[in-house]
C-alpha cells in the first residue's frame, strides 16, 4: 500500500450548536481519481467541502493532505499548496472581465500582488496562458465581456478556467452542473473529464448519470456520515444507498442505471 | 473615453489659471486639502470596499505632527509634512489591523470607536494645545528656498501634490495589486480560495488611505497655519463620507466634485446663514442620495455608458 491518498480525513467532524453536520468522517480519495461525493440535501456535502479548504474549522479531526497533516492550515495557503475549491454558487469577479477573473488566478505566482506601484500592463505576460485557458473552456471569445453579463452556464465554464489557473492538485467542485440545461451538463462534463488529467477531483454532483461516466468512485453521505464507498456499480446496488435515496433521487439512481 | 481626457485638460487649465481669475487662493488650497481627503477616503470605500467612520483620525493626527514639529521644533515643510504622513500610515496601520478582521458596519464601528481615542488624546497630549489647537504653523520654505509664504507658491506646490496624489490613486487602482483588491471587493471567498491572503491586501490599502489622507492634513496645516481639534473630531469623518458619497464613490474625480461642493458651500454660506449651513449641506446630502445613488460622478458615467 505505498499509495498515499490525495486527501484523507479522519474522525473529521463539525457540530454547529450542537448539530452534528459531519459526524467522524473516515474519508480517503486517491491521487489522479475523480472521486464524486454524493448525498441528500443537507447530508453535510457543502460543510465537509468547508472543512477541507478550512472555510469552517473542524470541531475535531484530522486532515492530510498526500500524507502531511494539514488541519491547522489556513484557507489561502491551502490553496497555495494545491487545494483549490469552487463554490456552490457560481464564484466569479462580477465586475471583473472574463480575461481578469482568469488572470486573477495566475497573477499572484508573479509575485507583484502587492506592487501598487507597478502599471496593470505588467500583467499582459500572462494573457497568453489565460486566452489558453479560455479557449480550453471554449470562451475565448467572452475575454474582455465583464463576468456578470455571461450567462449562467458559461459563468461556472468561467470558474472553472479560473481554478484551473492555479493548476491545483486536488480541485474541490460543489455541484458544478446545477442549474444547468442538458447541453451544459454536457460540455461541464465533458471538460472536467479532460482537466482530470494529472490532477485528482473531489465533486458534489447530484447528476447521475454525470456521476455515472465521469467518476472512479462514490462516497455516500447521509447526516454527515459516510454510509458507502466504492465504484458506481457497488455503491449503486447498495441497499442502504437506495433506502437514502427513497423518492426522487430514487428514480434518479435507476434511471442512471438504465 | 475621449471626454474624459478632454475634461481633464480643462480641470488642469483651470486649475493652473485659478490664480488669474482672482479666486481666493487660500480657499483653493483648502478644497484641495479636502479633494485629496476625500480621494484617499475613497480608496478605502470606493475601490477597496471598506467603510471607515473615523478618517478624521489620520488627517488630524498628521495635521497635529506636521504642526507641531514645524512649531516647536524648527522643522522645514518637507520633514513636516513627511513626519505627518509618516505618522498617519503607522496610527493607520495599527487601526487597520484591528478594524480588517471585521466586516461592513462592524468594522466601522471599531475605526469609530479608535478614532474616538485619537480625539481624547489630541485633547489631552501636552504638545497639542488641547482645546486651542496650535496656532501661527510656519510654512518655512522648500528645500530651504522657495519661501512658501506666499500664496501663490504655496498654491502651486499643493497642486503638485494633489495631482501627483490623483496620478498615484489612479495607478494604485490600475495595478496588480489593484486587481487583487478589485476580487476581494467582488468576492471575497473566492478570493482567498485562490491563494490570496486577503487581510494583509486589505491591511495595505488600509495603510496607503491613511497616509494619503495624513498628507492631505499636513497640508491643511500648511496651507491654513493652525491645527484644531476640529481637525480630528467625528464630524470631520462624517464631512469625507459626505463628499465622497455626494460626489461619487468608486469613480476617480467624484471625491474631488463632492469635496468642492462641500467647501464651497461651507464657505460661502456660513456668512450668509450662519449655522443653518450643516442643514443645507444636510439637505443636499439626502437630494444627492435619493436622486442619483451612485453620486454624481458615478451617476454621470453611467448615463453616458448607457447611451
Ligand atoms: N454555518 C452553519 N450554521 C449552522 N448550520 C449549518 C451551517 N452550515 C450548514 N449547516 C447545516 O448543516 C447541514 C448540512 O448542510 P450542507 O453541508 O450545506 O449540506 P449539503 O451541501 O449536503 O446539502 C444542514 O442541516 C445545514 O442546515
Ligand atoms: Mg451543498
Amino acid at each position: 500500500m505505498a499509495d498515499t491518498p490525495i486527501i484523507e480525513t479522519r474522525g473529521l467532524t463539525k457540530e454547529f450548536n450542537g448539530f452534528t453536520a459531519v459526524n467522524a468522517v473516515d474519508f480517503r480519495m486517491r491521487e489522479g481519481h475523480i472521486h464524486a461525493l454524493i448525498g441528500p440535501n443537507g447530508a453535510g456535502k457543502t460543510t465537509f467541502f468547508n472543512l477541507l479548504t478550512k472555510f469552517l474549522r473542524p470541531t475535531r479531526g484530522v486532515i492530510l493532505f498526500r500524507g502531511e497533516n494539514v488541519t491547522e492550515a489556513g484557507s489561502a495557503e491551502l490553496a497555495r499548496r494545491g487545494i483549490v475549491r469552487s463554490f456552490q454558487m457560481s464564484a466569479v469577479f462580477p465586475h471583473m472581465t472574463v480575461l481578469e477573473n482568469v488572470r486573477i488566478g495566475l497573477q499572484r505566482r508573479l509575485g507583484t500582488s502587492f506592487h501598487f506601484w507597478r502599471s496593470e500592463s505588467s500583467l499582459g505576460s500572462l494573457d497568453r496562458r489565460v486566452m489558453e485557458l479560455l479557449e480550453a473552456v471554449d470562451l475565448a471569445d467572452f475575454a474582455r465581456v465583464i463576468a456578470v453579463e455571461l450567462p449562467y452556464g458559461r459563468k461556472r465554464a468561467l470558474e472553472l478556467a479560473t481554478t484551473l489557473a492555479m493548476d491545483p492538485k486536488l480541485m474541490l467542485l460543489d455541484e458544478p452542473t446545477q442549474g444547468m440545461g442538458h447541453e451544459d451538463v454536457n460540455r461541464i462534463t465533458a471538460l472536467i473529464r479532460k482537466v482530470s488529467a494529472n490532477r485528482s477531483i473531489l465533486m458534489v454532483e447530484h447528476n447521475m448519470s454525470v456521476v455515472s461516466t465521469i467518476a472512479d468512485r462514490i462516497s455516500v453521505l447521509q447526516r454527515g456520515q459516510i454510509i458507502a464507498d466504492g465504484p458506481y456499480e457497488e455503491v449503486s446496488r447498495n441497499p442502504q444507498v437506495v433506502e437514502a435515496y427513497m423518492g426522487s433521487a430514487d428514480a434518479e439512481l435507476g434511471a442512471a442505471h438504465a | 473615453m475621449n471626454g474624459t481626457r478632454i475634461f481633464y485638460v480643462l480641470a488642469a487649465l483651470f486649475a493652473l489659471c485659478v490664480p488669474l481669475f482672482g479666486i481666493y487662493p487660500i480657499f483653493m488650497m483648502k478644497l484641495l486639502c479636502f479633494a485629496m481627503f476625500a480621494c484617499a477616503f475613497n480608496l478605502l470605500l470606493g475601490f477597496s470596499g471598506m467603510l471607515s467612520f473615523g478618517h478624521a483620525a489620520f488627517f488630524g493626527s498628521a495635521a497635529y505632527a506636521t504642526g507641531w514639529l514645524m512649531t516647536a521644533h524648527g522643522c522645514g515643510p518637507i520633514a513636516g509634512v513627511a513626519a505627518g504622513v509618516g505618522v498617519s500610515a503607522a496610527l493607520g496601520l495599527v487601526v487597520g489591523a484591528l478594524a480588517i478582521r471585521r466586516q461592513g458596519i462592524y468594522l466601522a464601528m471599531v475605526t469609530l470607536a479608535l478614532a474616538q481615542v485619537v480625539y481624547f488624546v489630541c485633547l489631552e497630549a501636552p504638545f497639542t494645545g488641547g482645546e486651542n489647537g496650535l496656532q501661527d504653523v510656519p510654512r518655512g520654505a522648500l528645500a530651504g528656498l522657495l519661501p512658501l509664504k506666499s500664496d501663490l507658491v504655496m498654491y502651486y506646490a499643493v497642486l503638485a501634490a494633489f495631482v501627483a496624489v490623483y496620478l498615484l490613486i489612479r495607478r494604485i487602482v490600475h495595478s496588480p495589486f489593484g486587481q487583487v483588491l478589485k476580487a476581494i471587493r467582488d468576492n471575497e471567498n473566492r478570493a482567498v480560495s485562490l491563494g490570496y491572503d486577503i487581510d494583509r491586501y486589505k491591511l495595505l490599502a488600509f495603510v496607503l488611505s491613511a497616509a494619503i489622507a495624513g498628507l492631505a492634513g499636513s497640508l491643511k496645516a500648511l496651507v491654513l497655519g493652525f491645527v484644531t481639534l476640529s481637525d480630528v473630531t467625528q464630524a470631520n469623518s462624517g464631512e469625507v463620507i459626505l463628499m465622497t458619497l455626494v460626489g461619487g464613490s468608486g469613480t476617480f474625480f467624484g471625491p474631488v466634485i463632492g469635496a468642492a461642493l462641500v467647501v464651497t458651500l461651507q464657505e460661502y454660506l456660513s456668512d450668509l446663514v450662519g449655522g443653518w449651513v450643516t442643514v443645507i449641506i444636510g439637505a443636499v446630502f439626502v437630494v444627492c442620495v435619493l436622486a442619483f445613488r451612485r453620486g454624481i460622478v458615478g451617476e454621470l458615467a453611467a448615463r453616458t455608458f448607457r447611451r
